[in-house]
């Protein structure tokens, strides 16, 4: 058919990772390229003009930046297993906690690892709310997609993998087994399927990038 | 057909205005029910638990929330007449870019400019001329964001426009001065009736910021 797909990414982002997943789940083949942010290359730069991040997708010479985003048009253009509901209540819901998890819980970790005494009391107390919030959506269901993995599962990858280095960096209990037993189930089922395990970075090297961003980011707001 | 539609909204609010305007595009008959955001209904909180903010559309009992899902909502929902998204993929992915994009910078930059004083104030308004100055680039010479047509990404930024006026006068810059395509296109867009009726008067914003200016941050 001639489609030629090329994501630029980067190996510990989140963001980039998610996409990943979306176009492993539907078998699309592409080029990525990763990028290094201290030095950022000119055809990233010329892709995402606006934002200058990564990931960014290119389908035929098309740009498209923002992960979000990026995953609405994979669906819609290779209809091969949906990531979205058909119905449209189903996927109002979906993109309420895709927003929930990119624009609420990324940043309270985020706060609850950076910051320290009654201020990271506060945040990790929050944490538990979202991830309380996150629990009770997936209880019952296998995925937060149902029976199968869906957009906001995609999204969420982000809480099953990342929340755990940040315990072991910050010596937190943020996801444990007996306060989050549905999240935790999930997070097993998920590791059950070869495109998730395809897609996660390597765990130590990923602990210890997040270990010295995490350092870095304490020693700035000093 | 025995639709249900209930929109909880406040008045001054761009993300409200940005639903009335869809619900208008799409002659969705609807009933309007005004917030007190210090005094929120229990219809509300019981709608909206998580973030207990409007708007909230309720359709035959079941709410939405985030002005960009309720828009997208209401033109998946209602699609048999004016669609706001465009129909091919990749057209679709750069308007949720722009929305995106002005969701996430045109409220941050405005807040500055009316919550702040001096420098700082100042600043805020060199950010606020620069990101619209970004989307009148984008805009080009297109009528609409859309294309020939008001769409998505036109409705997302309108709502801002009733907001103009503060903005100018607060800072003393003129709009039509910097992005003269951009006001243009705004007074094109308020040709329209669905996006005429669903904005408020901009004195009335006016007023209503110099009140919260007074109150919140005892600006004068």
């Amino acid at each position: 058919m001639g489609d030629e797909v090329k994501l630029f990414g980067m190996w510990a982002s989140a963001f980039s990772r998610r996409v990943e997943l979306a176009l492993k789940l539907k078998g699309i083949q592409y080029e990525y390229i990763e990028e290094d942010l201290s030095n950022k290359s000119d055809l990233l730069l010329k892709n995402n003009p606006v934002h200058k991040k990564v990931p960014v997708l290119v389908h035929n010479g098309n740009s498209i930046a923002e992960s979000l985003v990026i995953l609405e048009y994979i669906d819609e253009t290779w209809k091969v297993n949906p990531i979205l509901p058909q119905d449209p209540y189903a996927r109002a819901m979906a993109r309420f906690w895709g927003r929930f998890i990119d624009e609420k819980v990324i940043g309270t970790l985020h706060r609850a690892i950076i910051f320290e005494g009654k201020e990271q009391e506060e945040n990790i107390k929050e944490v538990h709310k979202e991830l309380k919030l996150l629990e009770n959506e997936v209880k019952g269901k296998d995925f937060f997609g149902g029976d199968t993995i869906g957009y906001v599962d995609i999204v969420a990858q982000v809480v099953a993998f990342w929340v755990e280095l940040l315990q072991e960096i910050g010596g937190l209990e943020l996801l444990t087994k007996d306060k989050f037993s549905f999240l935790y189930e999930w997070i097993g089922k998920l590791q059950n399927i070869e495109a998730v395990n395809e897609c996660r970075p390597p765990r130590e090297k990923h602990l210890e990038y997040i270990r010295a961003l995490v350092e870095n980011a304490k020693s700035g707001s000093k | 057909m025995g639709d249900e539609v209930i929109l909880l909204d406040f008045w001054p609010s761009r993300f409200g205005m940005r639903v009335r305007i869809a619900l208008a595009e799409k002659g969705v008959k609807y009933e309007y029910k005004e917030e007190d955001l210090r005094n929120k209904s229990p219809l509300l909180l019981e709608m909206n638990p998580i973030h207990k903010k409007i708007p909230v559309l309720i359709h035959n009992g079941k709410p939405v929330c985030e002005s960009l899902i309720i828009v997208q909502y209401i033109d998946e929902v209602w699609n048999n007449k004016s669609p706001l998204l465009p129909s091919d993929p990749y057209e679709r992915a750069r308007a949720r870019f722009w929305a995106d994009y002005i969701d996430k910078k045109v409220g941050d930059v405005g807040r500055k400019v009316w919550t702040t004083k001096g420098e700082e104030m100042e600043a805020g308004k060199k950010e606020f001329i620069e990101v619209h100055k970004v989307l009148e680039d984008e805009l080009g010479d297109k009528p609409y964001f859309g294309g020939e047509t008001f769409g998505y990404v036109d409705l997302v930024l309108i709502t801002f426009y009733s907001w103009f006026c503060t903005y100018e006068t607060i800072g003393n810059f003129s709009m039509e001065a910097e992005c003269p395509k951009l006001i243009a296109w705004a007074k094109r867009c308020m040709q329209k009736e669905s996006v005429a009726k669903s904005l408020p008067d901009q004195k009335k914003i006016y007023g209503f910021v110099l009140e919260m200016r007074k109150k919140s941050f005892g600006f004068e």
